[in-house]
């Protein structure tokens, strides 16, 4: 165990930063993409309505492992996408892998963020209209705030499960925790020992994520602790 | 298009690969995933915490790690006892132990949730009429333990089936294997996993309208508006 740390310490800690970076990255960019995906699931446009319903069946309904491969090799198989100028990101593994995990978690944080959204109390919402507020004002100051403040528990285990389903950009070749244990296991032939410690570093991940989310909840629902 | 006509048969037995092993694994879970919630309910500390340990543990790292954990790792223990090359892990035992286990971790909560939500005066009248425990368990607590379990447990027989898709990276030919076997072959990657990801969609949304019927079926009696 010693001796693989002491050989692999460094790649064991590139491996964990890149990991961090995935999760931060399309946590992100997916929860950026999940407010508009919950109001198009909310709206009265039946089009906007069917496509966001579309998009989050897909994406939920599917393995992430497909859609990782559907980005990655899928995308290359048309002239098109080949022949366009953005070939020479499409092409890259880090690029796909985001753009994968930022599809695959805003399709789940936009359910999150549309429960919490119909979660708001009604009483709120007319209050805010009756002072004379435009549905988007009302929207950006108290609709919104008061869902991301309800749905917070609900959105830390999604960022977990996004951090365990980066562990799958391994298999398109990115060298994050899981694929520079992977190269560790097979070069040591020790698998246990070098899977217990990706293990361990998983789990503090995990920890560190609760943690980080508890914090923002005590910050964000400050004022109810206040008025107790 | 006539590649994947001809590759369809080749793609249906995958499917069935991977129904076969969604479905034992869910037995298996949720035989597992009750003694587990029964083990963290102990009144003894010694059962309890391990219990609560190793499911927590389990649900902070990624189903992958603990798939090839099981598959290197289980194949290095065997050598290590029996001398190396006597007997080897295969995928098809690797993958449903891995599925199973991670299953049963996240049942257990759903279960444990479920026994809690018994009133305990239902439990006190059941033995004062002179109920075994046996009894008491069957008659009185597991229907109602059910009732409330089928939304959670629903939810994660959707993860499982999405979750079988990692066992083609060991080798396993379930669907992903074959459609990576046909994209190689055929080199239309897309249209491949494409194809299996409608597969395992059509799995997805059947299990949606099961899980309604039996969600329908487990609060028949019950007021209406109770077990939303």
């Amino acid at each position: 165990m010693i001796d693989i740390l002491r050989t692999y310490g460094p790649s064991f800690l590139s491996g964990t930063w890149l990991t961090i970076e995935l999760v931060v990255i399309s946590a992100i960019l997916g929860f950026l993409l999940a407010v508009p995906v919950a109001l198009a699931r909310l709206s009265d446009n039946p089009l906007f309505r069917g496509a966001a319903a579309g998009y989050s069946l897909f994406f939920r309904g599917t393995p992430l492992l497909v859609q990782i491969f559907l980005v990655y090799y899928g995308l290359g198989q048309f002239g098109f996408v080949r022949q366009s100028f953005l070939w020479p990101f499409l092409r890259e593994a880090y690029v796909c892998a985001l753009i994968t995990f930022t599809l695959n978690t805003a399709a789940y944080s936009g359910e999150i963020v549309r429960g919490g959204i119909l979660s708001v109390p009604r009483g709120e919402i007319e209050a805010a209209r009756a002072a004379g507020m435009s549905a988007f004002t009302a929207y950006r100051l108290v609709i919104l705030p008061r869902a991301l403040s309800i749905i917070l528990p609900a959105y830390s285990n999604e960022v977990i499960i996004l951090m365990k389903g980066t562990a799958l950009a391994s298999t398109i070749t990115l060298l994050e925790l899981m694929g520079v244990s992977q190269l560790a296991a097979s070069a040591t032939y020790q698998p246990i020992q070098v899977f217990a410690i990706a293990g361990a570093i998983y789990y503090l991940l995990t920890l560190i994520i609760t943690r980080v989310f508890r914090l923002l909840e005590a910050r964000y629902n400050r004022y109810m602790i206040a008025a107790r | 298009m006539e590649n994947l006509v001809a590759y369809l048969p080749l793609l249906l037995a995958g499917l069935r690969t991977t129904i076969l092993l969604a479905v034992s694994t869910l037995i298996l879970g949720l035989v597992l995933g009750m003694a587990l919630a029964m083990a963290k309910l102990s009144r003894h500390a010694w059962v309890s915490r391990p219990a609560y340990a190793v499911t927590n543990f389990l649900r902070g790292i990624p189903e992958y790690l603990v798939l090839l954990v099981i598959y290197f790792g289980g194949t290095q223990l065997i050598d290590a006892i029996l001398g190396p090359g006597v007997l080897e892990v295969s995928p098809w035992v690797a993958g449903l132990t891995a599925l199973t286990i991670v299953f049963s971790s996240y049942a257990s909560e759903t279960f444990r949730g479920a026994f809690l939500s018994v009133p305990k005066g239902q439990i006190e009248a059941a033995r004062a009429y002179g109920f075994s425990a046996w009894q008491c368990f069957r008659l009185v607590q597991l229907p109602q333990i059910l009732r409330v379990a089928i939304p959670g447990l629903g939810n994660l027989w959707q993860s499982v089936v999405k979750d079988t898709a990692l066992v083609s990276i060991i080798g396993l030919e379930d669907m992903m294997r074959k459609a990576n076997q046909a994209a190689t072959a055929t080199r239309e990657p897309f249209v491949f996993y494409f194809a299996v990801s409608l597969g395992y969609l059509a799995i997805t949304v059947v299990s949606m309208l099961v899980i309604a019927r039996l969600e329908k079926r487990a609060n028949r009696g019950m007021p209406k508006g109770v077990g939303r």
